[in-house]
C-alpha cells in the first residue's frame, strides 16, 4: 500500500510549485518531492541581444527583486567591457539597492514571514496576514509599514527611473546622477528608515523574544539543518549586498572557500532531476550527495541567516550591535535554525538603512561623473550581488560587438532549492507517523518554506512565500481522506 | 444592501511585478477591499482553483489577469477565469502582448530546455531533462507541459480590456480602480469592449519632454556610447534607437526622462497594427542616406534588429514567433 | 512538397506611377511573366508600410515584391528612398524571424520598362519557388489564431488618397 500526499502550493492545476509526499506501508514518509513547474528560458533568449539590454531584460525574471537582476547584469556588463564605473555611479547603484533591500525585507517581515510570529503560529489562518498584523499591533504601525514601502520605492524610482524594473544602470555606470535636492530628500527618507528598522527589531524583541514558546520554536530541531552557508562579504568580511567576494563557511562556521565572482564556476555546480524544471546548486568541491545536510554534503544555503553566518559582522555600527546580540542570544555562530532567518532579516534591514544614509551623505554622491565610456572590446563578464533571497550570479559571453552569445544565471532562490526540499521533507517526516497526519503539518511545512522567503518568481514566478498550501491525503483506494488547506 | 461585486486577480507566467505594481498603489488597496469582495487573489488571500471552479459563470465582476500563457496550466486557468468573469482584463505587457518572456518565441521550445540544462555549471552528463511525467521509485510525478510558444491572453480567450505596461504604472492602476468603483456606483460607464484602458492614446514621444529637431542621423549608437545623454535632446536623434515613436503613451516618458531610451514596454500606440513595422518605419525615417550601401552601413549600428523592434511585442505581433519556434517541437 | 511543382503565392505592391504602368505595359504587350503575383497598387512605394508585408507573409504569402520608380524619379520626390530604407531594415528583421530575406524583393521599374518588370517578376517567382512554401499561419495548433477581424486586404488597398506617410 502506498499513500500519496500532494501539497499543491497553488493547487495542482495552477501549479507554481508543489510537494508530493509518498508514504510507505507503515504510513511513514518514504520520500517527498518539491517540484517547480515553470521554465521561461532567459538563458536561451538573451542570446543574440546586446549586452546593455541584459539589465533590462533580466529584470523581467522577477518583479519582486528586479533591482537585483538589474545590478548583477550591469556589473557583469561592466566586466564584459572591462570598464570600471566612476565611484559615484557605484554608490548610486548601491544606494538604489539599499533602499530596495529595506522595502523588500519590510514586505517580507510584515506581510509574509512575520505574521507567524506576530500573530502566533496558532492564530486562525484568516488573521495571519498583514491585516491581522495591523489589527494586532495597531493601525499606526500598519501605516509605518506602508510608509516604509513607499519611501523605498520612491528612492528606487528616483535613481532607477521606475518603481518596478528600473532602467538607469548601464555598462560603465548610470544614465544620470542626482541633484542636491534629491540627495537631501533621500537622506531624510533614509534616516526615517533607520528608525523604522530599529522599531521593527523592537517589535521582534517584544513579541517574539519575549515569548518563550516562540523562542523554543525557533530553537527547535524541526527547522534545523547543518549546511554550508554562503554570502557576499567585503574586504573585512562584513556583509555586503552590492559587491565583494563570495564566502562560504562550513557547518562549524569555518571558512570553506572565498571566491571572486569570476571564479564562481570552479565552486558551484547544479544538479538536475527530471521531475522539476529547477536545478539544485551545490558546492562542486564536495559534490552532490543528495538531499542531506552535514559537512560531507555539498548542499549550501544562501539567505539572510546564511549571510550573517558567512560573515564576521556588519559594516555599520547599529547593525553590528544587533549582529552581536543575535549570536549572543542564539548561542554563537553559526546558527542552524532556519526560523532565525526572520531575525537575521531585520538585522539586515537595519544595515541597509544605515548604508542608505551613509551613501546619501557621501560628498561624492551628487557628482555628475556617473559614467565611464567603455572602450575595450567586449568579451565575457560575471556579476554577483546578494539578492534578498540569495547570492545572484549573472554570467555573459559576447562577440566583439557586445552581442550576447551565451548566458548562465544562478538565481537567488535557486541556491536554496535543495535546503527547502530538505526542510519540507523533514517537517513532513516528523509530522506524519504511522499513517497519522498531524493537523499541524500544513502549518509547519509552510513555516519551513517561509523562513527561506522562497521567491519562485525568480525561479518561476510566484511571490515570495505567498503560496497557498493544500495537502491532500489519499487512502489506499486513492480517494482523499482528508484535505487540509491554508494560505501561507 | 447588495452583496459587494466580486474581484479576482491572477498571475499566469508572470514575474510578479504586476502584482507588486498593484501593491504599490498603497492605500488604494484598501479601496479595493472596501468596494469588492475579493474572491480570488493568490497574492492577498486564500482561495483555490477549486473554489473558482465552484463559482457560477460570470459571477466575478472584474478579473485582472497578468502573465502570459507559457504552459497548459496557464491556459486552463485563463479559460476558467474567462468563464467565471464578466470583465476580463489583460493586465500588463505579458498578458497583452507577451512581453520579454515572449522573446522565447525566437527559438524552438526544445532549444530553451536544452540550453537551460546545459549551462557551464550544470552537471548533466546523462542528459537529463525535465519531463511532463516521470516515474520515481514511489510512483509517478507530473509537471506541466510547456507550449511551443508564449501567447498573450487574447490568443487564448476573449479579452474585454487591455492594460499595457511592464508593469502598468501604479497611478494608472489606481485610476482604473477608481473608474470601476464609479461604474459600480452608477457614476460612470465602462469604455467600449476591447479598449486599451488607463493609458494615453498617442505615443511616448508625445509625452517626452526632449526636443526633436527632425534631425537625420549618420550613425546609430548604443546607450553606453552616449551616456550621460544630452538631457534635452531626443535620444533617437542622439543616435540611440529609442522605441518612443511606436510605443503607447501613458508612462510620462519615464525612461527618456532619466536618460535611458524607451524600450517599449507600453506596447503598440493607438492604431498601430504591428509594433515592429511601425518602428521599422520610424527608424528608417531618421537614416540620413540614400544609397543601399550607405543605408546598410548605418543599419549595422542596430545590432539586433529583430529584438530591437519586437522586444516586448513578438508574441503579439503579426508573425508571433520565428519560423523554427512554431515548426519544431 | 516538391518545390518544382510548388506555385508560390506572391503579393506585389506597386507604385501607381511607374511600376504599375510597367506591369500594365507588360500585360498589354502580352509579355510572358509568371502569373503568381497578385498586384496591389499604392500611390507610391513610399506608401509601403512594412505592416503590409508582414500581413501578407503572415496570411500565407510566400513572397512579397515591392516596386517603385527609379531613384530620383519618384513623383513624390524622395519617397522611394524611404521605401528603400524601410525595406532594408525590414529584411534584417525578417531574417531574425527565420524568414529568408530573399522572399521580399524591391524592384525599381519605370513606366516604360514592361519587359524588365516581366523578367524581374519571373526571376523572383523562381527564387521563391526554390525557397519553398513559407506556410506561415498554416500551422493549426499554436499559431492558428493568425488573423483577426480587421485582417483583410481592403485595409491595404484602400489608399485612394494621395497621402504618403511621413
Ligand atoms: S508585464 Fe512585466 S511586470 Fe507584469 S508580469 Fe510581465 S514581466 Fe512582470
Ligand atoms: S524618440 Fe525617445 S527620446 Fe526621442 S522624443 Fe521619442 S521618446 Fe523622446
Ligand atoms: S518610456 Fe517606454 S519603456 Fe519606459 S516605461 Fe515608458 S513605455 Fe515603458
Ligand atoms: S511615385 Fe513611384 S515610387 Fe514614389
Amino acid at each position: 500500500m502506498t499513500q500519496r500526499i500532494s501539497i499543491d502550493p497553488i493547487t495542482r492545476l495552477e501549479g507554481h510549485g508543489k510537494i508530493e509526499i509518498f508514504l510507505d506501508d507503515q504510513g511513514n514518509v518514504s520520500n517527498s518531492y518539491f517540484q517547480i513547474p515553470e521554465l521561461r528560458g532567459f538563458e536561451r533568449f538573451c542570446v543574440g541581444r546586446p549586452i546593455e539590454e541584459m539589465p533590462l531584460l533580466t529584470n523581467r525574471i522577477c518583479g519582486v527583486c528586479p533591482e537585483a537582476h538589474h545590478m548583477a547584469a550591469s556589473k557583469a556588463a561592466d566586466m564584459v567591457y572591462k570598464v570600471d564605473p566612476p565611484r559615484t555611479a557605484k554608490m548610486l547603484r548601491e544606494l538604489l539597492y539599499s533602499a530596495f533591500y529595506c522595502t523588500d525585507h519590510t514586505t517580507h517581515f510584515y506581510a509574509l514571514g512575520g505574521p507567524d510570529f506576530v500573530m502566533g503560529p496558532d492564530a486562525p489562518v484568516a488573521e495571519r496576514n498583514i491585516l491581522g498584523v495591523i489589527h494586532k499591533v495597531g493601525l499606526e504601525i500598519g501605516g509605518k509599514v506602508i510608509q516604509m514601502r513607499k519611501v523605498g520605492h520612491t528612492v528606487v524610482e528616483m535613481l532607477g527611473g521606475r518603481k518596478v524594473h528600473p532602467c538607469t544602470s548601464i555598462p560603465g555606470g548610470m544614465t544620470k546622477g542626482i541633484t542636491e535636492e534629491q540627495r537631501k530628500e533621500i537622506e531624510e527618507m533614509g534616516r526615517w528608515a533607520i528608525d523604522f528598522a530599529q522599531f521593527s527589531l523592537k517589535i521582534f524583541d517584544d513579541i517574539v523574544l519575549g515569548n518563550k514558546a516562540y523562542v523554543d520554536l525557533i530553537l527547535g530541531d524541526i527547522y534545523t539543518h547543518r549546511t554550508y552557508y554562503m554570502g557576499l562579504v567585503d574586504e573585512n568580511h562584513k556583509v555586503n549586498f552590492y559587491d565583494g567576494k563570495v564566502r562560504v563557511v562550513d557547518p562549524n562556521g569555518k571558512e570553506f572557500i572565498k571566491y571572486a565572482p569570476k571564479e564562481y564556476a570552479e565552486h558551484i555546480a547544479e544538479h538536475v532531476e527530471p521531475w522539476t524544471y529547477l536545478k539544485f546548486p551545490y558546492l562542486k568541491k564536495i559534490g552532490w550527495k543528495g538531499f542531506v545536510d552535514g559537512e560531507d554534503s555539498g548542499v549550501y544555503m544562501a539567505t539572510p541567516l546564511s549571510r550573517l553566518n558567512a560573515s564576521d559582522g556588519m559594516a555599520t555600527p547599529r547593525a553590528q550591535e544587533e549582529y552581536e546580540r543575535f549570536y549572543a542570544t542564539l548561542g554563537g555562530k553559526p546558527v542552524h535554525q532556519r526560523l532565525a532567518t526572520h531575525w537575521a532579516r531585520l538585522v539586515e534591514l537595519l544595515y541597509a538603512a544605515e548604508r542608505w544614509v551613509e551613501l546619501a551623505t557621501d560628498p561624492d554622491i551628487t557628482s555628475p561623473n556617473v559614467h565611464t565610456k567603455p572602450t575595450q572590446i567586449p568579451t565575457e563578464g560575471i556579476g554577483i550581488v546578494e539578492a534578498p533571497r540569495g547570492t545572484l550570479t549573472h554570467h555573459y559571453w559576447t562577440d566583439e560587438r557586445g552581442i550576447v552569445t551565451k548566458v548562465n544565471l544562478i538565481v537567488g532562490t535557486t541556491n536554496n532549492y535543495a535546503p527547502i526540499q530538505m526542510s519540507t521533507h523533514k517537517a513532513a517526516t516528523s509530522l506524519i507517523k504511522n499513517g497519522v497526519v498531524n493537523e499541524g503539518l500544513l502549518n509547519m511545512v509552510e513555516m519551513a518554506f517561509r523562513a527561506y522567503d522562497p521567491c519562485f518568481g525568480c525561479a518561476t514566478h510566484s511571490l515570495p512565500g505567498q503560496m497557498p498550501l493544500e495537502i491532500t491525503i489519499r487512502g489506499a483506494d486513492g480517494n482523499p481522506v482528508n484535505v487540509l488547506k491554508q494560505f501561507c | 444592501m447588495n452583496p459587494k461585486p466580486k474581484f479576482a486577480m491572477y498571475w499566469a507566467a508572470s514575474c510578479g511585478g504586476c502584482e507588486i505594481a498593484v501593491l504599490n498603489t498603497h492605500e488604494k488597496i484598501l479601496d479595493v477591499d472596501a468596494n469588492f469582495d475579493i474572491v480570488f487573489w493568490p497574492v492577498a488571500m486564500d482561495a483555490k482553483y477549486k473554489d473558482v471552479e465552484a463559482m457560477e459563470d460570470d459571477s466575478i465582476l472584474l478579473t485582472l489577469f497578468n502573465g502570459g500563457i507559457r504552459n497548459d496550466e496557464n491556459e486552463r486557468l485563463a479559460k476558467l477565469l474567462r468563464r467565471k468573469s464578466k470583465i476580463l482584463v489583460a493586465f500588463g505587457s505579458c498578458a497583452c502582448e507577451g512581453c520579454i518572456p515572449g522573446l522565447a518565441n525566437l527559438s524552438p521550445v526544445g532549444d530553451i530546455v536544452y540550453t537551460a540544462f546545459n549551462t557551464i555549471t550544470t552537471d548533466n552528463p546523462n542528459e537529463i531533462y525535465p519531463r511532463t511525467t516521470v516515474d520515481v521509485p514511489e510512483g509517478e510525478l507530473h509537471i506541466p507541459t510547456l507550449s511551443k510558444v508564449v501567447r498573450p491572453l487574447e490568443q487564448v480567450v476573449d479579452v474585454d480590456y487591455f492594460m499595457p505596461g511592464c508593469p502598468p504604472e501604479s497611478h494608472q492602476i489606481a485610476a482604473v480602480i477608481d473608474l470601476v468603483i464609479d461604474v459600480i456606483k452608477g457614476k460612470a460607464e465602462l469604455p467600449p469592449k476591447g479598449s486599451v484602458i488607463a493609458v494615453g492614446n498617442s505615443t511616448v514621444c508625445d509625452e517626452c519632454p526632449r526636443t526633436r529637431n527632425v534631425k537625420m542621423i549618420k550613425e546609430f549608437k548604443r546607450i553606453q556610447d552616449i551616456a550621460p545623454a544630452d538631457p534635452t535632446l531626443c535620444i533617437l536623434e542622439q543616435g540611440v534607437p529609442c522605441n518612443g515613436p511606436a510605443t503607447r503613451s501613458g508612462c510620462n516618458a519615464r525612461c527618456p526622462q532619466v536618460g535611458a531610451q524607451c524600450i517599449g514596454c507600453y506596447g503598440p500606440a493607438e492604431g498601430v497594427i504591428d509594433y515592429g513595422a511601425r518602428l521599422i518605419t520610424a527608424f528608417a525615417s531618421v537614416i540620413d542616406a540614400n544609397t543601399p550601401k550607405e543605408i546598410e552601413h548605418i543599419l549595422d549600428g542596430i545590432p539586433d534588429p529583430t529584438g530591437q523592434v519586437y522586444r516586448f511585442n513578438l508574441a503579439g505581433s503579426l508573425m508571433k514567433a520565428t519560423k523554427s519556434a512554431w515548426e519544431k517541437a | 512538397m516538391d518545390n518544382d511543382h510548388f506555385e508560390p503565392t506572391i503579393i506585389g505592391f506597386t507604385c501607381n506611377w511607374c511600376s504599375y504602368r510597367a506591369s500594365d505595359l507588360a500585360g498589354t504587350a502580352r509579355m510572358k511573366y509568371a502569373p503568381n503575383v497578385r498586384l496591389i497598387r499604392l500611390m507610391c512605394s513610399g506608401r509601403l508600410d512594412p505592416t503590409f508585408v508582414l500581413r501578407a507573409l503572415s496570411a500565407g504569402a510566400d513572397g512579397v515584391m515591392i516596386t517603385g520608380c527609379h531613384p530620383g524619379e519618384c513623383h513624390y520626390i524622395e519617397q522611394n528612398y524611404k521605401a528603400l530604407r524601410r525595406y532594408l531594415l525590414l529584411k534584417r528583421v525578417l531574417s531574425g524571424l527565420g524568414i529568408e530575406p530573399e522572399r521580399v524583393k524591391l524592384v525599381w521599374a519605370s513606366a516604360a520598362e514592361g519587359a524588365r518588370f516581366a523578367s524581374e517578376t519571373t526571376l523572383f517567382v523562381e527564387e521563391v519557388r526554390k525557397l519553398g512554401p513559407l506556410n506561415w499561419g498554416k500551422d493549426s495548433d499554436q499559431l492558428s489564431v493568425i488573423s483577426d477581424q480587421s485582417d483583410n486586404w481592403s485595409l491595404i488597398t484602400d489608399n485612394s488618397s494621395e497621402e504618403v506617410p511621413a
